[in-house]
């Protein structure tokens, strides 16, 4: 090793000159292929919204069948439509991050352990061939085992019988809470449904549900060997149904008032 | 002979899993399922081998108080431009690796290579060098990952072998494989089967357990 070699100009030009050379590296790929995995996301939002109302064909183009679909944002507290936002390009995940668009939640209001929750939220519409409402899909979100779940609910028109459930961003175990994603568990959530008497009823249970007991509709088996997932879907869908979370939209939805 | 030498030797002779118990990290999470496992090979061999490719370009101008930062900004800015590539072509492979490409960065094997070889060897041994070794961390890699899906969930790449009880079949999985210490299980038996063959990796024991004596003797 030469002296001239491991000088303080030398070493500070090599460092320099790498951190230049990597710097444009990476951005270039960040940049060229941020296009493509806008696409993706989008796409694969799409995608998970379609299977939440069970309205997905793996063989058709995602954007051409989500054209059926209407978007439209919600504002929480009252559960009416807000006009002057634009729901393409309003991002709820990014609103609750943001003081001035959510609110922060104290532990005990905060089931679902997500600490703020924006005070908008975005609401898929799937109208039947009459033109009338047939789903409505809602995004909903919270704390699992390891990670944060984040998926969908679709209910029927009569804002209470449930049509799909479906997670799109999960890090739970594989083979254990990862099989939120398993088909055969989703379709039990069909034709649960959400309310008894205007309170929120829907519970994951452990074990199997006896599907002749009485309440059973209200009922959906917890996932063996996940407590802590089945624990963590259940307390976000109750909170997302709940007072705080949609209730008060759909309410109004079933009054026809919204 | 001596580029094929270089090649292949890190799969079975000296592999950086079996041999040298690097990587162990990544090999017990991303086992679990076939598909993402192979993308993870695909990623870490990529890297490896073009870490050790453009460090070996600028050994001769590397000096060597920041060698080892040098390293890590040459490894992190692959890293991130694997990671970019797959968010863009396989979005959904690269949702199931979530974490784990990212920590590729701090992959003792890629560090190990570019260290210990790149850093003395002309660039095209390097670069052989780097795809054997991550050829060696995919044999190992794929070895767990196929008992793993196939007696933990009854697939391969997802595709249903073995009909599981749960969903009207026979097979009745065996839980513990889905759950990233029972890596460690298969690796141990691997390292075992790897070395009853290749018996120079065999170490010399630490120390000699002494016979056993009768307790009245003993005191």
């Amino acid at each position: 090793m030469s002296s001239r070699k491991e000088g303080l100009g030398r070493i500070l030009t090599v460092a320099l000159a790498l951190c230049v050379v990597c710097s444009v590296v990476v951005s270039t790929a960040a940049v060229m292929l941020k296009p493509h995995q806008e696409v993706n996301r989008t796409r694969d939002l799409k995608r998970n919204i379609l299977m939440a109302a069970g309205q997905y064909d793996p063989g058709a183009s995602v954007e051409a069948q989500f054209e059926q679909v209407t978007t439209k944002v919600v504002d929480l507290d009252t559960g009416k439509y807000v006009d002057g936002v634009d729901a393409m390009a309003y991002d709820q995940r990014e609103a609750a991050r943001d003081p001035a668009q959510s609110e922060a939640l104290a532990p005990e209001e905060d089931p679902a352990k997500i600490r703020r929750r924006a005070n908008h939220a975005l609401v898929y519409l799937f109208n039947n061939a009459d033109g009338d409402l047939d789903k409505v899909v809602l995004p909903v979100h919270g704390s699992g085992l390891w990670s944060t779940l984040y998926g969908f609910v679709a209910l029927q028109s009569d804002a209470n019988t449930i049509a799909g459930l479906g997670f799109y961003e999960h890090g739970e175990t594989p083979g254990l809470g990862g099989e939120v994603d398993n088909p055969r568990w989703k379709s039990i959530w069909e034709g649960k449904k959400a309310y008894r008497d205007q309170e929120v009823a829907i519970s994951v249970v452990k074990g199997s549900v006896d599907p002749t007991a009485d309440g059973s509709q209200w009922r959906v088996d917890g996932l063996s060997g996940a407590t802590l997932t089945s624990k963590g879907v259940h307390n976000l869908v109750q909170y997302w149904l709940g007072e705080d979370g949609f209730k008060p939209y759909l309410s109004n939805l079933r009054k026809g008032d919204v | 002979m001596q580029m094929k030498e270089t090649l292949l030797g890190p799969i079975f002779r000296n592999n950086p899993i079996a041999l040298q118990i690097l990587g162990i990290c990544s090999a017990l999470a991303v086992t679990s399922s076939l598909k993402v496992t192979v993308v993870m090979c695909i990623a870490l061999t990529l890297v490896t081998a073009f870490s050790n490719l453009f460090i070996s370009i600028i050994r001769n101008f590397i000096p060597s108080s920041i060698r080892i930062i040098v390293q890590m900004t040459i490894i992190a800015s692959l890293v991130i431009v694997v990671d970019q590539v797959l968010q863009a072509v396989a979005y959904e492979i690269s949702k199931q690796l979530s974490v784990f490409v990212g920590l590729i960065i701090t992959n003792c094997i890629v560090m190990g290579r570019a260290e210990a070889f790149a850093m003395k060897n002309p660039p095209l041994p390097s670069f052989m060098d780097g795809i054997g070794n991550g050829l060696g961390y995919s044999f190992v890699l794929l070895a767990v990952g196929f008992v793993r899906e196939l007696f933990g969930s009854g697939k391969l790449f997802g595709i249903e072998i073995l009909p599981l009880a749960t969903e009207g079949g026979w097979y009745e999985p065996v839980g513990l494989l889905l759950l990233p210490p029972s890596a460690f299980f298969l690796i141990g038996l691997l390292i075992w089967a790897i070395r009853s063959w290749q018996t120079d990796q065999v170490e010399a024991p630490d120390f000699q357990i002494a016979k056993h004596k009768p307790a009245e003797e003993a005191a």
